[in-house]
């Protein structure tokens, strides 16, 4: 089981701004840095768009050479060029963003010293090694004040970890041979004590290693989505190649065939640009979100299956529950009145430091108004022991004991009632754990203990159900209980005293229907199951082979994340869509800008598909040209940010993204194309 | 246009979306092997062919005999057209063809286009016309069925490598669908006056005195698998337009009917195959919608009229009726024309060339957009599933999951085959246009000056490409770059676009098949079905609006201007 409690939410960090100034600078180098033709054609569409600015730019050199007029012809390859490093620019700020990340964890690999040990039982011999220069399977003590040199496993010792380089979370964790938390993450500091760590990672491939080329993108390696949207554009562009290649021979009939550079206009403007320049961008960016939600995913891969998860498996304490037992109601005999029952619950608690113990004072509180007295000096405090089973108070010659049911109903010696015995089954029957309270061996009643389910997590697979997605909710409880927490936590199906076979088992069904299951776990145990599920969240406090078996590493080790992975996955998939539905849709507007605008000459009637009213043949080129440049700069904080995200059905979500990026693509170049003619007849240009 | 005309468009529609129903889920019953009234006969093909029916194909098998049959077919119809002259069933004495010619006819009607560089009444044999054309109509027909069923199949199950055998989807399309609706049918047209017979001439005299001999022929059964394979070649050079055959207003309704109601129902076929009705119902809307359209800006622009015939002083009350016929109609010649084009039939009752600029851009546009509006048989349906595809690709991100349809991912191969495929159309049409209007061999074909000449040989390559061989008119087809060019043109829109469909459907039928979920892309309802109408819009028509623009688009606006070339 997980130790965690932490809330939901607690977890979710500031936003960075998202173009930080300090950035620009090192964005815009690199702007000019990713022209480089050898590198750009990784990204067809933009290595068309260069291929046709340099192409447009030695024409207009040519005319200017020849004493022609040039400025036109200029301008649109000014505008070709403002094309390209838009996009190298995205993708640049993108990376940028990521950076200061990989800096600080790069302080953290600073080659140190370790102490290698020369015999495995001896740890009084050891000499110093290079960090770099270990190898899988050496042996090193690590002592309070060194930097654990590599990843590794504890065979011997404990001591306390402070890992705040790798989680950013300065509370020192425990650390110990044996059982779930015995991996060490090379560049953690250790505070206390010391162990002896066998190494796991070779040099360069730790996971320090990992996270750093992670974060800076260098290591990123196309997506199999971004591969399939990449040939569409391709395909998309060759297409375009065709049709504006075969305007120069149906131009030539009855006509002249317009000039290269308004051909090169036409083209760039109808290549899906906008999509293609900022396609990398936006998987980098989700990524780094991923990466500031603490959660690191060892390829890009993952992070697209997460938002096609439809399974979640969800351990039940610390995920689903907080992680004890608390109070939930009092259970008084006959005869008994239930403020008279808390009186007792409250006073028998009063020195009860457990959290059930603060659970009923606290419940007493919220529902008689009973405050808790301060603990009278001269009570007499009886502690909990295995023995007895109970605990309590003798205070003003009363005894007030509270315990589990048998050994208190043992105690008092005498005959229970028979509505108590009830009380107690069915207590138990649901999954709680009945208490029984008793004042001077007289039996008051029961106080239930139960699972409290998390607030807000009801809602929170209400609006996954929505998405499609069902929630499984495992746990080691027999199945009674199990059907009573599942009911209450409304998850959709829950597999009871589950074994690491049984998840196991259940991944693969599911998988064989068709779905793709997501999981989070931490113990050795779990690392079947996690490398069978697609996505497979490992915590960051778990074992080597957990962290090894899973696809993505939670660093605040919150297993409630798994959700917001799921919604992070979606919130990438779903922002390429969007941009690239909105750049397709984009092409409506530029035909009606460009097209009457080239062909106007031959066939002076067409003037009348300029229904945007553009003030001249050559504004009107330029105004789309400019318009198909600025767009990817305008969309920069969209691809970055992501597309907002509501948990709704895929119906739902797809009419309102249809309406604002299917339609609004259509719609929105009308309008920016029709300002920015007005803005260069207004500055003369056109 | 009048309200009676809009009722004839509509009850002629209304008939062919009914009978759509039950012949969509008939087929469906053929596919699936569960229709056995001809089994003796069925069983004897498959014995001399050595075939076992129910032995699957995965993709590349299908695919291969899907070729094979094809290329049989091509040679042994070349054959026939060459020697025609010296082949029996010959009364009119017409020579065999040149092999430019005959390349290109055989070709046409093998890939199911029947674009005709010649006249069937002077150019075709008996023989040529009924155990060459008319089997290649059957065939070529089944064939794209065939091949519909066997991409339906890649989305009904999930993990498996067959898509059917051709042999057998090949045998019982024809033998329980095409041949007993193509009799009765027959049989109908012969009695609404087309003849159907081996003599060779009528003569008669015309009311000026003058002696006027008249073709005839096995017209009847010819015609009725023309429309009912979308094949559209004509047993007359001048088509449904011929009295022959089309003789009245309800033969071309018949006929009209003949050439949707297939491609309509094989959309229900699918629904069926794919166990969920739904989808096939959403794609026949989109499908049914551009035809309604479709049917409305032809109807519109001709019964506007030219205002330069106006201007002369023709009364345009009447409309545009250059090339039309009184007994049709212009409801039923824009109806005809849209459901020709669209379902990449091809035959013609009105003459294109006549059209107004803007009435004639439509079916134009329609063949562009892809021939899936029905489409042809069974290619119309293929076509649709890959624009669904792309449909699905493009904005199925949008709900945050790997697009599916169906159940099925839709990922990078598949990406790759569907792009492949959609590039045939642009690359065949505008590529060979764009080449012809400058090489002085193919210009002197044109007829006319300006953008009227520029849609003539727009229209003969796009026509070719999309497979649906109806002519423009004012084009001189028959040389040897046309016929070489647009032959090359039929097989790229044929083969070319088919293959990588097969090899889409080969993969999808090896996914696993997702079950269906609240966050499942909706593919029935509306929303997917205008998604789907944009995107065949966006996808399958923008590259065209430059060409488009130079043609009917200048020439409407000059005309507009009172310009005429």
């Amino acid at each position: 089981m997980l130790d965690t409690t932490t809330g939901m939410g607690a977890t979710t960090r500031a936003r960075p701004p998202m173009l930080d100034p300090a950035l620009l600078p090192r964005a815009i180098g690199d702007a000019f840095r990713k022209l480089n033709p050898a590198t750009l054609i990784r990204n067809p569409v933009i290595f068309v768009t260069e291929v046709v600015s340099i192409l447009v730019t030695v024409l207009a050199g040519s005319a200017a050479g020849r004493g022609e007029p040039w400025g036109f012809q200029a301008g649109i390859a000014v505008w070709l060029w403002f094309t390209v490093l838009f996009a190298t620019f995205a993708e640049a700020v993108a990376e940028g963003r990521g950076r200061a990340r990989a800096e600080s964890l790069r302080k953290a690999r600073t080659d140190t010293q370790a102490k290698l040990l020369i015999r495995a039982d001896d740890r009084s011999l050891w000499q110093p090694r290079g960090a770099t220069e270990l190898h899988v399977g050496d042996l090193v003590l690590v002592e309070a004040g060194d930097l654990i040199p590599s990843d590794g496993e504890v065979v011997q010792g404990i001591a306390s970890v402070n890992e705040a380089a790798v989680t950013g979370e300065s509370a020192p964790v425990i650390r110990e041979s044996g059982g779930d938390r015995s991996a060490v993450t090379g560049g953690t500091l250790v505070v206390s004590d010391w162990i002896v760590v066998r190494i796991t990672a070779a040099p360069g491939s730790t996971f320090l290693d990992r996270m750093i080329s992670l974060v800076e993108g260098a290591a990123r390696q196309k997506t199999p989505n971004e591969i399939a949207l990449d040939i569409l554009l391709a395909g998309m562009t060759i297409i375009f190649l065709i049709a504006v290649a075969s305007v120069v021979g149906l131009a030539s009939w009855n006509g002249q065939p317009p000039s290269v550079p308004v051909l090169a206009a036409l083209l760039v403007t109808l290549i899906p640009t906008t999509i293609g320049g900022l396609l990398s961008a936006i998987g980098i960016a989700g990524m780094d979100r991923l990466v500031r939600f603490n959660v690191m995913a060892t390829s890009g891969r993952a992070v697209e299956a997460a938002g096609d998860v439809d399974v979640l498996l969800l351990d039940k304490t610390g995920t689903i529950t907080l992680g004890n037992r608390q109070a939930a109601a009092f259970v008084p005999v006959a005869g008994v009145a239930e403020r008279d029952l808390a009186e007792a619950a409250v006073l028998s608690s009063l020195a009860d430091e457990t959290p059930e113990g603060r659970s009923i004072l606290a419940f007493a509180r919220e529902r008689h108004g009973i405050a808790p007295p301060a603990l009278p000096a001269h009570a007499a405090v009886v502690p909990f022991t295995a023995q007895t089973r109970t605990s309590g108070l003798d205070m003003d010659g009363a005894q007030y004991r509270k315990g589990a049911a048998d050994s208190l109903i043992r105690a008092t010696g005498q005959e229970a009632p028979a509505a108590l015995r009830e009380a107690v089954d069915r207590i138990a029957r649901v999954g709680g754990t009945p208490l029984v309270v008793a004042k001077d061996n007289r039996i008051l009643g029961a106080i239930e203990l139960k699972d409290i389910v998390k607030p807000g997590i009801r809602e929170r697979f209400a609006a996954l159900r929505k998405m499609g997605i069902r929630t499984v909710m495992v746990t080691g409880d027999n199945r009674l209980t199990a059907a009573a927490i599942a009911t209450e936590a409304g998850v959709d199906d829950f597999i009871a005293e589950a074994t690491p076979q049984d998840k196991l088992q259940y991944i693969r069904d599911a998988q064989g229907e068709g779905r793709l299951v997501a999981m989070a776990g931490d113990g050795t145990n779990d690392a079947p199951a996690l490398a069978q599920a697609d996505v497979g969240v490992a915590m960051q406090t778990g074992t080597q082979a957990a962290r090894e078996a899973g696809n993505m590493v939670d660093l605040d080790s919150d297993p409630t994340k798994l959700i917001e992975v799921v919604e992070i996955g979606k919130q990438l998939l779903i922002t390429r869509g969007a941009l690239t539905t909105f750049s397709i849709a984009n092409d409506v507007a530029k035909y009606f800008a460009i097209l009457p605008a080239i062909f106007v000459l031959q066939y002076p009637e067409l003037q009348a598909l300029n229904v945007m009213r553009l003030a001249s043949p050559e504004s009107a080129i330029l105004s789309a040209v400019i318009f198909n440049a600025l767009i990817i700069v305008a969309l920069v904080p969209l691809a970055l940010r992501g597309v907002r995200y509501t948990p709704v059905g895929a119906a739902a979500l797809l009419r309102r993204n249809l309406l604002i990026y299917g339609l609004g693509g259509i719609v929105a170049p009308f309008a920016g194309i029709k300002i920015i003619d007005l803005v260069l007849q207004i500055l003369g240009i056109a | 246009m009048t309200l009676l005309g809009w009722a004839q468009i509509a009850l002629v529609l209304a008939l062919t979306v009914a009978a759509a129903v039950p012949l969509g889920r008939y087929i469906a019953a053929v596919a699936g092997g569960h229709v056995t009234w001809l089994r003796p006969v069925e069983a004897l093909f498959y014995r001399a062919g050595g075939i076992d029916p129910e032995r699957g194909q995965d993709w590349k098998s299908y695919a291969l005999a899907m070729l094979a049959v094809n290329a049989a077919g091509f040679v042994l119809l070349f054959a026939i057209l060459r020697l025609q002259g010296v082949l029996p069933l010959n009364p009119q004495g017409v020579s065999g063809m040149s092999s430019w010619l005959a390349f290109n006819t055989a070709v046409s009607f093998v890939t199911n286009t029947n674009w005709q560089a010649y006249s069937g009444e002077v150019a075709a044999s008996y023989l040529s016309q009924m155990a060459g054309l008319a089997v290649q109509n059957f065939l070529s027909a089944a064939t794209g069925i065939a091949l519909a069923l066997a991409v339906s199949r890649a989305f009904a199950r999930g993990g498996v490598r067959e898509l059917g055998n051709f042999w057998a989807d090949l045998t019982r399309v024809t033998l329980y669908v095409l041949l007993p609706l193509a009799v009765v049918l027959g049989f109908a047209f012969v009695a609404l006056g087309m003849p159907q017979t081996f003599a060779d001439y009528a003569t008669a005299t015309t009311l000026e005195g003058a002696e006027q001999t008249v073709p005839l022929g096995p017209v009847a059964f010819q015609v009725a698998i023309k429309h009912l394979g979308t094949n559209g070649g004509g047993f007359f050079g001048v088509n449904s337009l011929h009295p022959f055959e089309g003789p009245d207003a309800i033969a071309t309704a018949l006929q009209i009917w003949a050439q949707a109601v297939i491609p309509f129902a094989l959309c229900l076929t699918f629904g069926r195959i794919v166990g969920d009705i739904r989808q096939g119902r959403a794609l026949l809307a989109v499908m049914v919608g551009f035809v309604v359209v479709a049917t409305a800006a032809i109807y519109a622009a001709e019964a506007a009229g030219n205002p330069l015939m106006t201007a002369m002083g023709v009364d345009p009350a009447m409309g545009n009726m250059e090339g039309k016929d009184l007994r049709f109609g212009l409801p039923l010649v824009a109806l005809f024309t849209a459901t020709t084009t669209g379902a990449s039939c091809g035959a013609v009752n009105a003459m294109l060339d006549s059209f107004t600029p803007l009435g004639g851009m439509v079916p134009l546009f329609l063949i562009q957009l892809g021939e899936v509006l029905p489409g042809g048989v069974g290619s119309g349906l293929y076509g649709m599933l890959v624009f669904a595809l792309l449909a699905v690709f493009v904005a199925g991100l949008m709900v945050g999951r790997t697009p599916e349809y169906l159940g099925k991912k839709v990922q990078a191969r598949e990406i790759k085959l569907a792009m492949l495929a959609v590039l045939i159309l642009p690359t065949a049409i505008l590529g060979f246009t764009a080449v012809s209007l400058v090489l002085p061999a193919a210009v002197s074909s044109i007829q006319d000056a300006g953008p009227h000449g520029l849609s003539e040989m727009l229209y003969a390559y796009t026509s070719a490409a999309g497979n649906n061989g109806s002519a423009f008119g004012g084009l001189t087809a028959d040389t040897p770059w046309l016929n070489t060019t647009l032959g090359i043109a039929m097989l790229l829109g044929r083969f070319a676009f088919v293959v990588p469909v097969l090899a889409i459907a080969g993969s999808l039928a090896a996914k696993a098949k997702a079950s269906e979920g609240a966050g499942t892309f909706p593919t029935h309802g509306p929303l997917f079905a205008g998604l789907l109408a944009g995107v065949i819009l966006i996808l399958g028509g923008l590259q065209f609006l430059p060409s488009l623009t130079l043609g009917p688009i200048a020439e409407h606006f000059t005309m507009l201007a009172g310009k005429s070339f």
